[in-house]
């Protein structure tokens, strides 16, 4: 018995039209434009700045010292320049890590609120709320924050300093409270709420009903359930949640400026006014500063561009992984 | 069966709980209230927000020991984490409130009626607050704003075409690089601007600068809304087209994009929004002018959130309010925004 | 599904079935619906409906979709409420007392009347062993000898001898019937006295339905089993009793109950043998 032969798959091919052509590489040059902005930034930054890197080394990013000898009107001053964010550095993270560690445990908590326990007849408006406040420019938390925030933020950071002093986190140096990292993360912990909150929402929003309904067919709490379902859940799409909030904390600029000392050592007593961050520096030294600091200045924002990317693109990496395949 | 009258009783929720049940709560509240008076008056915790701890405090002790006297330890439990949930979530919506009580207090303080007519060409911040207005960062705000726009919606909806419409090489690529754009600080946008255009080139500062740095913020938020946005449109809608035999861009300009009108336009003013109270790219790239100045590209440039960083520096009681009053007019457009974007995305569905 | 089934077949499926006598070991006295009605908001979904399930036997509710059977289900463990237009009027008695009454802990019925749902759904982020025992940690009771109650109930579930050798695995890596019965499995770590299923074998292929129908058939020695299925064989395969739902237009109702040999053999209402006979549904 003969057997019969499968023919093979034909090729299909289709020539667009001229019309379409043109279509498809006017849009294919539209969507490069994010490409060639961001290796753009990376590329400018990097050519301006890399004289002080080249000089600098390593030390760029860990010396503590920022002196620029160059008067503004170019002639040379006495001591070498010497250009090192370090100190900003450890300000921009600890304050980063600050604003998150407030921040996200209240957003969670919202999160959880605002999807499990909230009386339907009030959640839109709540989320609302929530959303309008991710869309307040930064400048008005600054103002605020300057105005409002600060003299309550030194009553507590005493307060604080007062019964935990004996924490080293705690303890200060010298009982100088105003505009200290704490205050600055604080504000920053506000700023982040929003964004947080609303990632956290999405993510516990596509938890699958039939396993929330499995745990309470076997008895749970509303609070059990949540921990043995919506927590596991959500969990990789919250942490990305919160490292898009750490990487919005790390570039912040004018919100905390006002609210920030800027002193140049390391500090980590959170509740003394000293330390800094890498975008308040930038600001504070532009006004004045000569071809050469600017171009230590670039080198700075650079560092900013390269650390607030890695940690945003870890961040849509966790996040993408809960929310598109639904665990 | 049908014709008979059939008396059914009426729908209950017997799961609420009834008035009886309810007595312990009320004295629960009492309870509470007693006890956050305590507590505030005898411990050093002060003003609002040592109220709200106390009670907060107090709320989750009573109600703990509510559930668990009636429903055992569970139950207990059940109670003292939706109590400290609730007021998490509720901490949450403080500082909006106190965001703008203030600036509605303060702000109304600074306006006059001349405030929206005049520039600070002629004053200073430090002056009294019947001189001088933000006529300069008005016009500039506007201008900046129209060319942030004219540049970044169309690279941006671009962008969502390619992404969903033709889904070419690349496409996770330039996903990818979308989002990781929409988290550049804004600082970083001013200061790549003035690094690529402005330093060392003996260019000065303008209001064409700024509106690039502008650009740069926006496009990943219409981008991202666009994508979404496209997205929605039904697949058997662009089939229509081809099977009409239309070309691909016939079926997209004619058939997919007017079909998406309304979202587009809500990503474009989601768009603005975002780039309406940024500050920190204006430093590097507009010199923050004083005048009204009508040239985008001709000198440096005023714009609403410029005009606040200055108050805000200066430092004395009357550039304070004058920052109050300009924030008042920002948060006002925000605000706008915000709600139209909300109305037209209702709309849509 | 079963469509122009001659009614003597099912028939005499259901005979070979009834000489099943109740289970001697069942837990409680069984469970009574009174007069339950349930709305969705103004929807009228379900009128008037009373049964009793008596202690130990397999009771399966019939009827097409969209009849109410479901909704009648749910309110049988308190699961309905969780609707926000959910409204209900009635009572459902376990042991004499109503479950709706003020003061009753939902979350105490809920271990006493078990569930379990048409698509299967083991907790992914817990091991099999785990998700047997999940019952006992969600409603934080004590168990001494866990692993006991682990074997016990995998072996009640008939699937003790297909994983007993990887109880540390994912719970999501089993099969669809593995998955059901792991399910199963986990309803019975609390020691319910009822166990509500719901259309339970749709999602699965004829074979571990099967597995799943001898479990049912020996749980039914120790608890009383509320089975919904579209399948009517099924429900002649497994059941002692079988009560019909229609919905046509008014609020779903129920049309007719009585041992199932009797239901397939000889209905009292037109509309419940021209259901049994394939002539709609």
């Amino acid at each position: 018995m003969a057997e019969k032969q499968i023919p093979a798959p034909r090729t299909i091919t289709t020539k667009p039209r001229t019309s379409d052509k043109i279509f498809r590489g006017v849009i294919f040059a539209g969507a490069l434009s994010s490409l060639v902005i961001l290796a753009a930034i990376a590329i400018f930054l990097g050519l301006r700045g890399f004289e002080i890197l080249a000089r600098e080394g390593l030390s760029f990013v860990t010396g503590y010292e920022w002196f620029s000898s160059i008067n503004s009107d170019g002639t040379a001053g006495e001591d070498p320049s010497v250009y090192g964010i370090g100190a900003m550095l450890i300000g921009t993270i600890v304050t980063a890590l600050i604003a998150v560690a407030i921040g996200v445990p209240i957003a969670i908590a919202a999160a959880l609120y605002l999807n499990f326990y909230s009386p339907n007849a009030i959640k839109g408006f709540l989320v609302g709320v929530i959303d309008l406040m991710a869309a307040f420019p930064s400048i008005l938390f600054g103002l605020w924050g300057f105005n409002i925030l600060m003299p309550s933020g030194e009553y507590w950071a005493k307060l604080l300093h007062k019964y935990l002093g004996w924490i080293p986190l705690f303890d200060v140096s010298t009982p100088f409270f105003s505009r200290s990292p704490f205050i600055a993360g604080l504000v920053l912990a506000i700023m982040i709420i929003p964004i947080v909150t609303s990632i956290a929402r999405e993510v516990f929003s596509q938890t699958p009903l039939d396993r929330i309904q499995a745990a309470y067919a076997l008895g749970a709490t509303k609070w059990t359930m949540i921990r043995a379902v919506v927590l596991p859940f959500g969990y990789s799409g919250v942490v990305g949640g919160a490292m898009l909030g750490l990487g919005r904390a790390m570039g912040e600029t004018v919100a905390v400026f006002t609210v920030l000392n800027i002193i140049f050592q390391a500090n980590f007593q959170i509740l003394l006014g000293a330390g800094g961050n890498v975008a308040s520096l930038i600001i504070l030294k532009f006004g004045e500063a000569s071809a050469e600091e600017i171009k230590a200045l670039m080198a700075a924002g650079l560092m900013l561009f390269l650390l607030t990317l890695l940690v945003n693109m870890l961040a849509d990496l966790l996040v993408n992984r809960t929310v598109k395949q639904g665990r | 069966m049908s014709t008979a009258t059939l008396n059914y009783p009426k729908p209950q929720k017997p799961w609420r709980p009834k008035q009886r049940d309810l007595v312990p709560t009320y004295l629960g509240v009492i309870a509470t209230l007693l006890g956050t008076w305590a507590l505030v008056e005898f411990t050093g915790l002060a003003g609002k927000l040592g109220a709200f701890g106390a009670a907060v405090l107090c709320t989750t002790v009573v109600s703990t020991f509510l559930a668990g006297r009636s429903r055992g330890k569970q139950a207990a439990k059940n109670a003292a984490v939706a109590s400290l949930i609730t007021s998490l979530a509720l901490l949450a919506m403080f500082p909006v409130i106190s965001i703008l009580g203030t600036v509605l207090v303060r702000g109304t303080k600074g306006l006059y009626t001349g405030f929206f007519t005049t520039d600070m060409g002629l004053a200073s911040v430090n002056d009294p607050l019947n001189v001088g207005g933000i006529l300069h960062a008005i016009v500039g705000t506007f201008l900046m704003i129209v060319i942030a726009t004219v540049i970044s919606v169309p690279l941006g909806i671009s962008t969502a075409i390619y992404l969903t419409e033709i889904r070419g090489p690349g496409s996770r690529l330039i996903r990818f690089l979308v989002q990781a754009m929409s988290g550049v600080p804004s600082i970083v946008a001013g200061l790549f601007i003035y690094s690529a255009i402005i330093t060392g080139s003996g260019r000065g500062f303008n209001g064409l600068w700024g509106a690039l740095a502008l650009a740069i913020l926006m496009l990943p938020t219409v981008a991202r809304t666009a994508e979404e946005v496209l997205l929605l449109i039904a697949e058997d809608l662009r089939e229509a087209g081809l099977a009409l035999g239309a070309t691909q861009w016939r079926t997209v300009a004619m058939v997919v994009v007017p079909a998406a009108k309304s979202g587009l336009i809500t990503a474009m003013i989601l768009g603005i929004a975002r780039i309406a109270g940024e500050t920190a790219p204006l430093l590097f790239t507009t010199g923050g002018g004083d005048a009204t100045n009508l040239n985008p590209v001709d000198g440096v440039m005023g714009s609403i959130p410029f005009a606040i960083w200055k108050a805000l520096i200066s430092g004395s009681a009357e550039s304070n309010a004058r920052a109050w009053a300009s924030i008042l007019v920002l948060l006002v457009l925000v605000m706008i925004l915000f709600f139209s974007a909300r109305r037209l995305g209702k709309a849509r569905r | 599904m079963t469509d122009n089934v001659k009614p003597s077949s099912l028939a005499s499926i259901a005979a070979g079935n009834a000489n099943r006598v109740p289970g001697k070991n069942a837990l409680g006295t069984g469970l009574e619906a009174r007069s339950v009605h349930a709305w969705f908001g103004k929807n009228h979904a379900l009128a008037d409906v009373s049964l009793d399930f008596a202690a130990g036997t397999v009771t399966a509710l019939i009827g097409p979709s969209g009849c109410g059977k479901s909704t009648f289900i749910r309110t049988l463990n308190r699961m309905h409420e969780f609707i926000p237009t959910a409204a209900m009027a009635g009572e459902v008695l376990l042991d004499g007392r109503d479950i709706y009454a003020s003061g009753v802990d939902v979350t105490k019925i809920r271990l006493k009347i078990g569930m379990v749902f048409q698509k299967p759904n083991p907790f992914p982020s817990m091991t099999i062993g785990e998700n047997v025992l999940s019952g006992l940690k969600l409603a934080q009771l004590k168990q001494s000898n866990k692993e006991e109650l682990m074997e016990e109930c995998l072996v009640r579930a008939g699937l003790w001898n297909e994983v007993k050798d990887r109880l540390g695995a994912h719970g999501g890596s089993l099969s669809g019937g593995q998955q059901q019965r792991l399910c199963i499995a986990r309803s019975l770590a609390v020691n319910p006295q009822v166990l509500l299923m719901d259309e339970p074998c749709s999602a699965l292929d004829p074979g571990s339905t099967l597995r799943i129908e001898e479990t049912i058939r020996e749980l039914s020695e120790t608890m009383t089993i509320i089975i919904v299925t579209h399948n009517m064989q099924q429900a002649a395969r497994i059941s002692d009793y079988t009560a019909f739902f229609l919905a046509d237009g008014h609020p779903g109702m129920m049309i007719e109950t009585g041992p199932t040999s009797q239901i397939f053999s000889n209905p009292k209402d037109k509309r419940t043998e021209n259901y049994v006979t394939g002539r709609f549904g």
